[in-house]
Parts: structure tokens; sequence; C-alpha cells
């Protein structure tokens, strides 16, 4: 119970203005380059719809800061990734293309991640014959848990492709064969299908 | 060009207005033998009686192979084939096309091709043992075998980069030093076929610049399609090429004095390109060049020659069940001849057999084997 000699122990409360609690350190992503220094990698990704897909999610719930310059295509599985896939991401003008699965016996569809490997070896092969650098293609496994890794992987490929330059195939970031890409024309229909 | 005048120009180029409506054109037909749907008869019928427009939508536009055997029965001598094709060309300009086949990857890397920034590494199936250069008399274009060793080899399992190696190989034994081009860029057949006219231009001319820069005279390939179309489609879009071009058993042909072979016992069928055979109007060089070898035996399949059946997939273009079957019977046919190999002079027939042979449900076996690798194996 307070009382006046108690009181004159307890500590006199000071006046304190209401500051809101300190947030908690945010990473923080390396520094860009200023715009117009470098030029801006085109990276399309093609992210399983199990693993990597969730893993890339799960880098944006825990507000990772990594490199923006990328565009997710969600496969329900890395084994759908057809080498025409990545040609058709370096026609369309992209820098580089990163196939991302399920680690090997993890893949949802049990060995989608194998046929996975067994296209990229395809791929590898046409992207060096037609003169694009290895480094412009990378294969990986990425669980859903592995959010950080997502952005580490992301920043890794990034770096390496702004190193290698433009795509050869690529002109101001737009190939010139795409701009003559019959099937691409607004309102361009398929028929056959 | 609008839709209805390039319909229009198409009817008059192939002279399909000549047509009598027999049907021999449908009757001969090794897609409308398993299609029933498919007609050359009607599809040309349609276009004259106005109802052009309607083709172009529809996906039996893309079935036809253009192996021209429709044409050689036709006694009006209508171009079927490249009726076809300028159809092809309105619909794709209206965005209207068929399913090509591996995801569209081989038209992707043939468009790619026509970039003016790419260079290219396709000289790795060059061995320590072949002798090429950089200038020349002889030029030989190698076509899309890099690319197709890439997307094939693995699932097919064989080298589509040996036709190239026995092809120089068989040169230098004639004497010859071809030149092979690091620049090369895919011919564009498939591309032209397929109704794409602009990045086919964009791709002979880019050819065309990069052979006359070598100082070659004469132009030498493996592949029917490639001969066929640098011979005889390029000239309408470049204009006069001033070089020639032969395939390559038409050298082997004209050069046979400079060549001897061992002998052999082998037994051999063989299968007559539809560009060769029919738009070229080549049918004994091949005979003659596999005559060069001592021994060899060659039995002529129940079609053969100027009357050879397609290997059933062109241009890449809506390859399926249809496609199948046409191989199915072709196969059973090498196999009745008793041969143990059929001879390819084309490198899309033998990827085509060999994908045909792959699930072993073709009924008959036989082996596939490339007319340049066969002849070099004897050198």
């Amino acid at each position: 119970m307070p009382t006046k000699k108690t009181a004159a122990r307890r500590p006199k409360a000071k006046a304190k203005a209401k500051v809101p609690p300190k947030p908690k350190t945010k990473a923080k992503a390396k520094p860009e380059p200023k715009p117009g220094a470098e030029f801006v990698p085109r990276i399309v990704v093609f992210a399983c719809n199990w693993c990597s897909y969730a893993g890339a999610d799960n880098a944006g719930v825990n507000r990772i800061q990594y490199s923006p310059h990328f565009r997710v295509i969600r496969t329900m599985c890395s084994g759908r990734v057809h080498p025409s896939f990545v040609l058709r991401a370096f026609e369309k003008g992209a820098d580089g293309v990163l196939v991302s699965g399920c680690h090997i016996g993890d893949c949802h569809y049990i060995f989608g991640n194998e046929r996975a490997i067994e296209n990229f070896e395809k791929t590898k092969a046409l992207v060096k014959t037609l003169g694009l650098e290895e480094g412009r293609v990378r294969l990986e496994w990425i669980s859903a848990a592995e959010g950080p890794r997502f952005g580490q992987v992301i920043d890794e490929f990034i770096d390496e492709v702004r190193k290698l330059g433009r795509s050869p195939l690529a002109v101001d970031g737009r190939s010139p064969a795409r701009a003559k890409d019959p099937g691409e024309r607004p309102g361009g229909k398929r028929t056959g299908t | 060009m609008d839709r209805l005048s390039g319909i229009a120009q198409g009817i008059k180029t192939s002279k399909a207005y000549y047509c009598l409506e027999c049907g021999k054109c449908t009757a001969s037909c090794p897609v409308a033998r398993y299609n029933g749907g498919f007609s050359p008869r009607r599809i040309v019928a349609d276009a004259i009686e106005g109802s052009a427009e309607r083709l172009l939508t529809d996906t039996l536009l893309w079935v036809c192979l253009a192996c021209g055997m429709c044409r050689r029965r036709c006694p009006m001598d209508v171009d079927f084939s490249g009726f076809v094709r300028s159809l092809r060309t309105a619909a794709l300009r209206d965005g209207y096309s068929g399913l090509a086949a591996h995801g569209g990857a081989l038209h992707s890397l043939m468009r790619m091709m026509t970039s003016a920034g790419m260079k290219q590494d396709r000289m790795w199936w060059v061995t320590e043992d072949l002798d090429v250069g950089s200038q020349g008399e002889v030029l030989y274009f190698v076509g899309c075998l890099p690319y197709f060793e890439g997307l094939f080899k693995p699932d097919l399992g064989f080298e589509p980069t040996a036709t190239a190696r026995a092809t120089v190989r068989l040169l230098n034994a004639a004497g010859i030093q071809p030149v092979v081009d690091p620049n090369e860029r895919c011919c564009g057949h498939d591309l032209l076929w397929s109704g794409d006219e602009q990045n086919f231009q964009a791709l002979a001319e880019r050819n065309v610049k990069a052979i006359r820069e070598t100082g070659a005279s004469v132009v030498v390939t493996a592949c029917a399609e490639c001969a066929s179309t640098l011979r005889d489609v390029y000239p309408r879009y470049v204009g006069a090429l001033g070089f020639e071009v032969q395939h390559l058993t038409e050298l082997l042909s004209d050069r046979s004095g400079k060549l001897s072979f061992k002998k052999t016992d082998r037994k051999v069928t063989f299968q007559d390109p539809c560009r060769l055979v029919r738009h070229m109007g080549v049918i004994e060089a091949p005979r003659q060049a596999l005559g060069l070898v001592p021994g060899l035996e060659l039995v002529e399949m129940a079609h053969s020659g100027a009357n050879a059946t397609c290997c059933g997939t062109s241009a890449w273009m809506n390859c399926d069940q249809t496609s199948k079957l046409i191989q199915t019977e072709r196969i059973q046919e090498a196999a009745a001849t008793g041969a143990g190999t059929l001879v390819t002079a084309c490198p899309k027939c033998q990827i085509h057999f060999r994908c045909a042979l792959s699930d072993g449900k073709t009924g008959a076996g036989v082996e596939v084997e490339d007319l340049s690798v066969l002849l070099a194996s004897c050198l």
C-alpha cells in the first residue's frame, strides 16, 4: 500500500512523450546502380507451383529485399519447362532465364524435376549453339521454405547477367524477331489446338 | 496485301482455277489417306467458290505436307502445295496458325536467326580430320543440324551432325575443301511453309549475302529442303543468286570420277525426300551416288522415285496421329523390301522416321541412316 514514506523511495515518473516502439531492423537489398548507369537486365523465372513459386512468396511474406528485375511465370512443375519456353523468352528479349523447381526427391509429381534436368540439358545445348553465354540460363532447386535463398539466387543471377550485358538477340530489350512474330499480334488467334 | 487479294493471288499463281474437280489429288494424298476430313479438291473448290475466308481459320489448312503428290497426279498441274502456302501466309497475317511441334522451339530458333547481332557457336561438330575453309569455290551449307543435335540427340539416340561430318569427308575425298560459314542461318524452309514470309525473307537475305562474301560459286547441302529452298525459292525473294546450288547426291554424281569406295555387302532401301524428288525433280542422282559403292544392293520400296511417299511431317506443323500413321506405313514398306537399312537424304526424313520408330509400335523395324554417313563409312 503506497504511503508517504514509500512514496519518497518510489522513483518519480518521468514525463515521457508517447513514442511508438522501434521497428525491427530490415534487411536492405544491395544498392541499385543509378538509373542509366548500367543496363537493367530482364530476367524471366519459371517457378514451379509447389516449391519455387511458394518460395518466392515466402520471400515476399518475410519482406526479403532483393533485386526486382525479373518476371515469374508459374508452372505446375519445373518438368513442364520445355526448351521452347526458354527459347521463347530469349526471342522476346530476355537477358537471362532461371528455371526453378523442387529439390530432387521432393517433387510434388515425384519425378517431374528429373524431367526438368533432361529438358535443361537440351536447353543448354541450344542456347550454346545460338551463341548465348551459358551464364544466361540457370536451373535451381528452391523449396517453399527457402524464401531468403530465393532472394539470394535472384540477386546472384541478376549480377551475373548484368556482367554479361544485354542479350545479343535483344535490341534495346526487344528481340528484332519479336516484332515480326506473326502469332503475337493483338487478337492473335491459334487454330489447331 | 489484304486477305482476299492474297487468296486471289494464290489462286492465280498456283493455277488453281484450272481445277477440274476430278479428285485425283485427294486420292493420292498421304494425309487424306488417314484423315478423312482433309480433301485438297474441296479446299480448292471452296476457295474458288468464295468461302476462302473461312478457309483461313480452318485447322485443315495446316495438315498439308506440301509433298507435291497431288500436283504430280493433277491433270491440270495445279500447284496445290503452293496454294496452301499462300493461304497459310494470309492466315498468319491475320493471326491464325497451326500447331508447331516441340513447343515451337524450332520456329523460335529460326526467327532468332534473323537477328543481325548474333554470333552462333555452331562449328563444334567439325573434328580435326575434316578440312574446311572460310573462302573457296564450294560452300557446304550445313543447315540446322547443330540445333537438331541439341534437341533430338538425347531422345532419338543419334547425332544429326554425323551427317555434316560425313558430308565434309566425302567432299574432301572428292578433292574439295568446302567453305563452312560460322555465320550461316537457317534456310528458312519451315518458316516459308508455315506462312511466315517476312522472317523467311530476312533469312534469305542474310544467307545470300554471307554466301556471296565467301566467293563460293557452288553451294552444296545434304538437306533436300535447304537445296530446294536455296535453289528454287531464294531467287524469287532475293533475285539471281550468283551461285549454283546442288544437293550432295547431285555433286557426288557429277564428281564420281574422283571418288572410290570400298566394297560392302549391305542391302539398303532409299527414301526419296519430297523436296528432292518432286520439288526439284532429282530422281537419279541419289541412285547414282549409292551405285558408286561396289556391292551395295539397293532394293526399291513399292512407292519409290517420283511416287515416293512423304515422311509424314512437314515444317514441324501439326505433327499428329496422321503423321504417325503415314510414317508407320512407310516404315513397314521399307521393312518389306528385306533391306536392313532405310537410307535418307534429308535430315527431316531421318528425324521423323527415327521418332516414329522410337516407341517400338510400328510393327516393323529398320535402321535409319543418312546417305552421306553410309557413303562416308565406305570410303
